[in-house]
């Protein structure tokens, strides 16, 4: 019996353990240094500061804070703090769309695809419209997606584990601790039960 | 006879407690955020740099998509959609490939300007940072 507790005690201390790990800010930004950090729900770490930058190198005094540019977008509470598809539809950024051919217009193209089998959870709505002004169909179809309704199979650990969705959520799309933002059709709200991957304009 | 019935009810009990208590405890520690540190989307790109003798290079998903949408470098680039599987060379970068599409003097900097992209603490491992904002199952 004493056995089972501590091996149970052993893998509660392995989770506050792996939590302890996890690199955490150490480091802060040398004294006189003026550096532009926004109260807020927009907080984010300075270049120096970071954790992640050498502050003793050459090159990290020389970059851009974050709060520098994301402090003038729309401005979220996960992620970047940033609502990027927003930044990107009123106006805010006008980023690129290719490097090769200045004239080369986003083929945007409006469809929902709604994805029932969500359990307990609201059904996912995935807006095409949304995605293809950051992105064009070849980055998504046909190799991880299936233009094909219902033809790609796959569950909520595939995006935690950073596979279909999870590729770009979770890594710099809108972090999978926004449930609701994709979980975001209730059944009840529905006029008619939708059965399986429905698709409308 | 009785004493030693409820003995061994109250052992079970504390076990039974004390095996419910850790287990949760154990459950929650998973999904607990972890304490932030880079910006959301940060890239940790050291296969080769240190042991060339470079720092780590950090690229900041946030200053590039800004400027480029994401089809720029994940399609006309081609740079892979999963960390770990673009193999990227200085010497390419160099004759224009990957960073070196833009980072060539006439988009952007050119790779002549070292300690912009070298600019990590030296021991970090590569991978996307800033990112794993739940415990799970993830491996980001």
């Amino acid at each position: 019996m004493i056995d089972r507790i501590s091996n149970i005690f052993l893998v509660g201390c392995f989770g506050l353990f792996i939590t302890a790990c996890s690199e955490s800010p150490t480091l802060s930004a040398p004294p006189g240094e003026q550096i532009f950090v926004p109260d807020g729900p927009g907080k984010w770490l300075t270049i120096m500061a970071d954790g992640l930058h050498d502050p003793n190198g050459p090159g990290a005094k020389q970059l851009q804070n974050p709060a520098e540019a994301l402090f003038y977008l729309p401005s979220a509470y996960s992620g970047n703090k940033v609502r990027w598809v927003e930044a990107i539809q009123e106006g805010y950024i006008e980023p690129r769309a290719s490097i090769v051919d200045d004239n080369y217009e986003m083929q945007v193209i409006d469809l929902d695809v709604i994805r029932t089998r969500t359990g307990e959870l609201p059904m996912v709505l995935f807006p095409h419209k949304k995605h293809t002004e950051w992105l064009e169909c070849s980055n998504c179809h046909e190799w991880l997606f299936k233009s094909k309704r219902g033809a790609t199979r796959f569950g909520m650990f595939d995006v935690l584990s950073g596979e279909y969705c999870g590729r770009c959520h979770g890594a710099v799309a809108f972090p999978l601790v926004e449930c609701f933002y994709c979980h975001s059709v209730r059944r009840s709200d529905l006029k008619k039960p939708v059965t399986e991957l429905e698709m409308h304009k | 006879m009785t004493s030693v019935l409820i003995h061994t009810h109250n052992r079970y009990s504390i076990r039974n407690f004390l095996q419910g208590y850790i287990s949760v405890l154990a459950l929650l520690t998973l999904f607990v955020p972890l304490p932030a540190s880079a910006e959301y989307g940060d890239v940790v790109i050291n296969k080769r740099a240190e042991k060339a003798g470079m720092r780590p290079v950090i690229f900041p998903h946030w200053f590039h998509r800004i400027r480029f949408r994401c089809r720029v470098c994940h399609t006309e680039v081609g740079f892979e959609m999963r960390a770990g599987s673009n193999d990227i060379l200085m010497s390419d970068i160099i004759e224009g490939k990957f960073c070196g599409r833009c980072h060539n003097n006439k988009i952007a900097w050119g790779p002549q300007n070292c300690q912009l992209c070298h600019s990590g603490l030296p021991g970090l491992k590569s991978g996307v940072r800033g990112s794993t904002t739940t415990g799970g199952p993830g491996r980001w």
